[in-house]
């Protein structure tokens, strides 16, 4: 058998593909991050409760009203990316004037208290939520038992990964945004309504989260806490690429995901800090991060 | 009116002085029992509020007032972390006079707060916690172990694989205290009938929700048996994955801590066909059902597990044993009252009769259940089948091969 590193190569190979299936969600919760930063100046701590709000809303949009998964990747981000409009619109909206530190504050809070909501009507063990019929089973790739819903959500998440860096960096909507981020007044001055530009950025951003919160949803349990163990990584993913950069935070997040898979072949007990430790190296070499421009 | 300065002195000392007057004015002195569990993360729904709704019914079921004993429950949320865990029981038992402290899951939590209960002299009955050192290597005169423990549920679960053919595992477990105890207790087992470990992987806990990798690696291990030493929502997400994996085509899958809420949670069409082991469940017989019926109410959406049952009759025996010893008494000592309470027979709704025996250990008797197929289930959290039951002097560990250290010496 081919050996890697004293590592078997079938196991390696399985190990890297598995580790681009999280960087998938890296990715996708990163760049929602990144949009977010890069376009309001605010670093939203909320984003681990809105992923979370949205495997929810798929969730309860199987159990109440029984749509099913298909619709509900489209359905959950609307309604949550909604939810995201009313919080920037009456709350959010109110800090731009103020240091980031106080949006962190705030969306912090906003995080806490609404997974304490969920947590108070449905607990902490989490909520079933099935593959659907059509992604069951699992195809035999060469070196090992590839799930076909999780080489599904590779795929939908590259798709909405490439598609949202399309949209902010090639096209005219894409032109004004960026112009609005760089000089608001000028841009308002060509008689663009900056304000709501910047409202439907956040709602973007929290449709993201939602997103991959319903491609999550099958995979781990619908659970309050299940926003947790990403948003702490996936700010590491962020800052490594460098804040605010779209393309950065894409490839950020797949790199990532492999690096994290493969420690936990050599060494599993570091895999939740091998991250932070690429971030550490990463500050000190480059402090403006891997993609991020200088200011 | 006009308030002269006099007056409002003596009216602020007179306030002042109230605290001090009214405890000599009570009859009996207030029993404390602060219930310390994890109130918001993953061992939520296995602990938790529900442990504090039984605790409270047990106090009810007595009927506390009747009897002329002033009994309180406080709460606190310890988050799995030891240090937080034992400032808390610091300042319990030296600021809040709490007297018994109940349920404290996650063994590396419940092994920190082991010795300043010791140092306090106070009780301690746990319900929550796994690991069989807290009767043996870490054992104390003021503690009892209530409900399960590793080595019962190694015996039990991890048992049953071995007799059905299981003769080579691979362990996934959480890297603390509970996780590493429970593989060592399985370990022990499964090379004792001739079995033989051909891996395991030991990742972070909290904070993983992502077992593809080791489950892959489990795999190409060429084990039978896959044997998972965590619990709650990891254990939960372990299956489901292990699922998508195709692991449970190839592997049988040995859950060595499962509770009915985890099965809740898992939905029967992934947990269908798993053993697991508890010492309680809801649908045993006429007085477990009667009790389920009388705490369902207060918890609608999380019906009890073992340790809720634990807690329940933990603090049931406790307050009989404090009424039998007068309250004022039971307050002085916590080691006079833990000893009080192994010689005092045990019995109630959950669990029938029990014994505790000398090093802490109460004698639960072992149910090793399987989960039933969706089609199999009659109504809501009808989830198991009895397979077979272990009784509590053969479940545990021997007394000789804990090595307690206080046992032979009081």
């Amino acid at each position: 058998m081919l050996m890697i590193f004293g590592i078997p190569g079938p196991l390696l190979f399985g190990q890297l593909l598995l580790g681009l299936i999280n960087g998938a969600f890296y990715a996708m919760l990163s760049l929602g991050l990144a949009v977010i930063f890069g376009m309001l100046n605010i670093i939203n701590f909320a984003h681990g409760a809105l992923f979370m709000m949205g495997a929810f809303a798929s969730w309860m949009l199987l159990q109440y009203a029984g749509i099913g998964y298909f619709p509900s990747l489209i359905v959950a981000p609307l309604i949550i990316g909604a939810f995201g409009v009313v919080l920037e619109r009456t709350i959010i909206s109110r800090l731009y004037h103020l240091d980031h530190l106080y949006g962190l504050l705030l969306t912090f809070g906003l995080a806490l208290v609404i997974q304490g909501l969920f947590r108070n009507y449905y607990g902490s063990s989490g909520l079933p939520y099935r593959i659907p019929d059509i992604l069951q089973g699992a195809t035999n790739v060469g070196f090992m038992y590839l799930p076909n819903y999780r080489a599904w959500v590779v795929l939908a998440a590259l798709v909405v990964c490439l598609a949202t860096w399309a949209i902010i960096e090639k096209t005219p909507l894409g032109a004004t945004l960026r112009a609005a981020t760089e000089n608001a007044p000028l841009v308002q001055a060509f008689g663009v309504n900056v304000p709501r530009v910047i409202t439907l950025t956040y709602g973007g951003g929290v449709a993201l989260a939602a997103f991959a919160g319903v491609l999550a949803a099958p995979i781990y349990s619908v659970n309050p806490n299940m926003g947790d163990n990403f948003i702490n990584t996936v700010f590491a993913v962020v800052v490594i690429g460098g804040m605010g950069s779209i393309m950065g935070s894409i490839v950020t997040g797949f790199a990532l995901g492999v690096i994290e898979g493969l420690t936990k072949v050599f060494y599993p007990q570091a895999s939740a800090t091998v991250v932070f430790l690429v971030m550490v190296i990463v500050l000190l070499t480059l402090p403006h991060g891997l993609f991020g421009r200088r200011a | 009116m006009t308030i002269s300065r006099r007056t409002l002195l003596g009216t602020a000392t007179a306030a002042a002085a109230l605290p001090l007057v009214r405890p000599r004015a009570q009859s009996a002195p207030t029993i404390k029992i602060g219930v310390l569990n994890d109130m918001s993360g993953p061992y939520m729904n296995t602990g938790g509020p529900t442990s504090i709704v039984c605790a409270k019914q047990a106090l009810e079921d007595f009927g506390v007032s009747g009897k002329g004993l002033n009994v309180e429950v406080i709460n606190a949320d310890h988050q799995n972390k030891p240090d937080l865990a034992v400032s808390i029981a610091r300042q319990w038992f030296d600021r809040d006079g709490v007297d018994m402290l109940l349920d404290v899951p996650t063994s590396s939590v419940a092994l920190a707060v082991q010795s300043v209960v010791r140092e306090k002299n106070k009780v301690y009955l746990n319900s929550g916690a796994a690991s069989s050192d807290l009767t043996g290597k870490a054992c104390s005169p003021n503690f009892i172990h209530w409900t399960y423990d590793t080595y019962m549920l190694a015996r039990s679960t991890g048992g049953a694989m071995v007799k059905a053919g299981g003769d080579s595992w691979y362990f996934l477990t959480a890297d603390y205290a509970f996780g590493k105890q429970l593989q060592a207790d399985t370990t022990a087992l499964v090379q004792a009938s001739g079995g033989k470990v051909a891996g395991y992987s030991t990742y972070p806990f909290p904070g993983t929700s992502d077992f593809s990798s080791f489950l892959v690696q489990a795999q190409s291990s060429g084990a039978k048996v896959l044997g998972l030493c965590n619990a709650g929502a990891d254990t939960v997400n372990s299956i489901k994955q292990a699922r998508e994996f195709g692991i449970n085509q190839t592997m049988k899958v040995a859950a060595l801590l499962m509770f009915v809420t985890d099965v809740h949670a898992l939905g029967l069409d992934v947990s269908q066909g798993l053993n697991l082991t508890e010492s309680f469940y809801w649908d045993l017989n006429d007085r477990t059902r009667a009790f389920t019926d009388r705490v369902k109410p207060k918890t609608p959406n999380n019906w009890p597990n073992m340790v809720h049952a634990g807690c329940y009759s933990a603090t049931l025996h406790y307050l009989k044993t404090v009424a039998d010893m007068g309250a004022a008494e039971a307050k002085k000592s916590g080691i006079a009252t833990v000893a009080r309470m192994k010689k005092m027979p045990v019995e109630d709704d959950c669990f029938g009769k029990t014994t505790i025996r000398e090093d802490g250990r109460n004698l639960t008797n072992a149910y090793l259940f399987e989960v039933k197929k969706p089609s199999e289930s009659k109504g809501p959290w009808d989830y198991f089948k009895l397979v077979a039951t272990t009784p509590g002097d053969e479940a545990y560990r021997p007394l000789g091969e804990g090595h307690c250290e206080f046992i032979g010496k009081a």
